[in-house]
């Protein structure tokens, strides 16, 4: 059987400033493809008393994909992680995604279904999340640039594989059990 | 309300012109430039008067500048600090972000594109030759008045034959599809998107998030002006009708891949997604009913419409795909370019093509968004392909096209288009081109 790149794990260590390169996309520095696909972990500071309204629009995302379960798709996304946490500074809001595209591509997708979603809400917790937000894509995306963390190490037990090829091979699984029930 | 009297009418009115010519400018001195805009004031239309189609008033000119050019024209620094990065790097200093590699590269542009002395845009739309000749002899006088004004290039524009459809060299219908600015009394044909709100494409009015962007400075310059992207698209007709001879059989089969490339019937614009194994040319025709159709509920797996074909890329009709395609809509404006290649000739080596411009408010979210990931992105809808047209090209991707029982690949694709040339231009209102001939 022919040996494909998905079949060998992979960890890949990145460089401090996130890139091996630096290539600029539209709204800054394109940060790279990894074992791990795209991603971005923006960790800001949550303005005093907010911890409540930023738990309260959890639920609000549940109830917006339960709603209609492709709300999220044009962003091309695997996984997102929202955490809270104090380290003793104050109170951190952690948005993690992994993506199958670079954030730079999508941003105003991005960007407009947070307004949609309500996620926005969430960002105007946050400290230093621009007043314009509305208007201002540009700023809306220095922000996510401004406190982006990128990793030192990223690995992928089935690197490089996308949303869209795992559900089509879930599916054709499905169907093949299917078959084979068929023809029983 | 649009201020109609005041903005220029190239993105909202199309004069009928038969035939145009684009003048590339370079300003040697603030003067001289200033007084050459003060002369050229009355011969350019706003769009007001233009689409009131006086056949008595032809003054059907266009004027539009460079982040350089207003910059040699004397707006200060901090002013031209306010405009958007993209405008002040211009679309050479792009070229990465917009996919713009190998032979589209701004190293091997021409007319002296990739400059940083191309200032100005003078675009020239003429009811016929006769009055092209007569507009050009004009202009010449006022530049010899304007010694410190010079053409760095010109581009002659004119329809190619035949001429009871408009097409480009390849030969497909072309404006089938423009995006309706809400106020103009226009209503969108069916399935086409909605109205835009006027700030997609003006400044300072409000746009689809319902609040007004603030304008660059100064106000009187930017508000009611657009940008413009310019693309000089050469055209490779013979090796666009040899791939369609590699790759067909028969006249029948050579058509059907031509559709398969656009998502278009070539001669009548009948989209694939409604007939997609033969031509309807009455469906074509009918705009009631040319651009009626989604993707996702009548051809998800693109067995009609490829998912790769031009018009599914450039306007993705799928919620699915983007769910913010009101806001990434262009207007295009422009012409064919060099002489017609008739359908039995063999290629003859000539530079011919399309020059066109796309009108927006953004040129990052609109225009760069369109050419550097829908157009030029391999990952798009995960094909590993490229816009077939649009895209950059050296024949290292191939096009699917959806087919039972199994897909049929494209191998391949050559550049069927080069990139000549391009740029970012601002035109402004009337009262800004006052401003800028009145500046000391």
């Amino acid at each position: 059987m022919k040996q494909h790149e998905w079949q060998t794990p992979k960890a890949v260590a990145i460089p401090k400033e996130g890139y091996f390169t630096k290539e600029d996309g539209r709204y800054g520095p394109v940060f790279p493809k990894t074992p791990a696909n795209y991603g971005f972990t923006v960790i800001a500071k949550v303005k005093p008393g907010r911890e409540a309204a930023i738990r309260e629009y959890g639920k609000t995302i549940e109830a917006a994909v339960t709603g209609a379960p492709n709300v999220l798709a044009p962003l091309k996304l695997h996984f997102l992680r929202w955490v809270l946490f104090d380290v003793g500074n104050g109170l951190h809001f952690m948005y993690q995604g992994i993506f199958d595209t670079d954030f730079d591509k999508y941003v105003e997708d991005a960007i407009a279904l947070f307004n949609s979603t309500g996620v926005t809400t969430v960002f105007v917790n946050l400290e230093g999340f621009p007043e314009d937000w509305k208007t201002n894509i540009p700023a809306v995306a220095k922000f996510f640039h401004d406190h982006q963390r990128p990793s030192f190490l990223e690995y992928g037990e089935y690197p490089y594989v996308s949303t869209a090829e795992i559900k089509k091979a879930l599916a054709l699984k499905a169907s093949f059990s299917e078959m084979l029930d068929q023809i029983q | 309300m649009l201020e109609l009297d005041d903005i220029q009418h190239y993105l909202l009115a199309r004069p009928h012109a038969t035939i145009a010519q684009y003048n590339f400018i370079t300003f040697k001195n603030a003067g001289s430039g200033r007084h050459w805009i003060g002369a050229l004031l009355d011969t350019i239309g706003v769009a007001k008067t233009v689409l009131e189609a006086n056949p008595n008033d032809m003054r059907w000119v266009s004027l539009a500048f460079t982040w350089n050019g207003l910059k040699a024209l004397g707006i200060d620094d901090a002013s031209l600090a306010t405009f958007p990065e993209p405008f002040r790097q211009g679309m050479a200093a792009r070229a990465r972000i917009l996919g713009d590699t190998g032979n589209n590269h701004p190293d091997f542009w021409e007319d002296k594109m990739a400059s940083p002395d191309l200032h100005a845009v003078v675009i020239l739309f003429a009811k016929d030759r006769e009055e092209r000749e007569r507009c050009i002899k004009v202009h010449e006088q006022y530049l010899k008045e304007n010694p410190g004004v010079e053409v760095l290039s010109t581009l002659d524009l004119e329809a190619v034959p035949p001429l009871d459809y408009v097409h480009e060299h390849f030969g497909y219908r072309d404006r089938i599809t423009t995006p309706v600015i809400e106020g103009m009394g226009i209503e969108p044909t069916p399935g086409s998107s909605p109205p835009s709100k006027p700030g997609e494409f003006f400044l300072g009015y409000p746009d689809e998030t319902g609040g007004i962007v603030p304008v660059p400075l100064p106000e009187i310059l930017t508000k009611n002006g657009s940008y413009i992207a310019y693309r000089k698209m050469q055209e490779h007709v013979g090796a666009f009708r040899d791939y369609l001879k590699e790759q067909g059989s028969t006249p029948e089969e050579q058509e059907l891949v031509a559709a398969k490339l656009m998502g278009r019937w070539r001669k009548t614009g009948a989209p694939l997604v409604l007939c997609p194994d033969k031509d309807d040319p009455e469906l074509g025709r009918d705009d009631q009913r040319n651009n009626n159709f989604d993707y996702e509920t009548m051809d998800k797996k693109g067995y009609g419409c490829p998912i790769g074909a031009h018009i599914r890329r450039m306007n993705v009709r799928d919620n699915s795909v983007s769910q913010i395609m009101n806001r990434r809509l262009i207007i295009r404006r422009g012409g064919t370019y060099g002489p017609y290649l008739p359908d039995d000739a063999p290629e003859d080596g000539a530079n011919r093509g399309i020059a066109v411009f796309a009108g927006c408010a953004d040129l990052a979210r609109q225009f760069e968004f369109l050419i550097g990931v829908w157009a030029n992105d391999p990952t798009f809808e995960e094909l590993n392909e490229r816009d077939p047209f649009a895209g950059s090209h050296v024949g290292e991707f191939d096009f699917a096209v959806p087919k039972k029982p199994v897909k049929k690949k494209l191998k391949g694709i050559p550049a069927f288009t080069t990139l000549r040339g391009g740029g970012y231009f601002f035109m402004p209102g009337k009262r800004a081109l006052q401003y800028l001939a009145s500046l000391k």
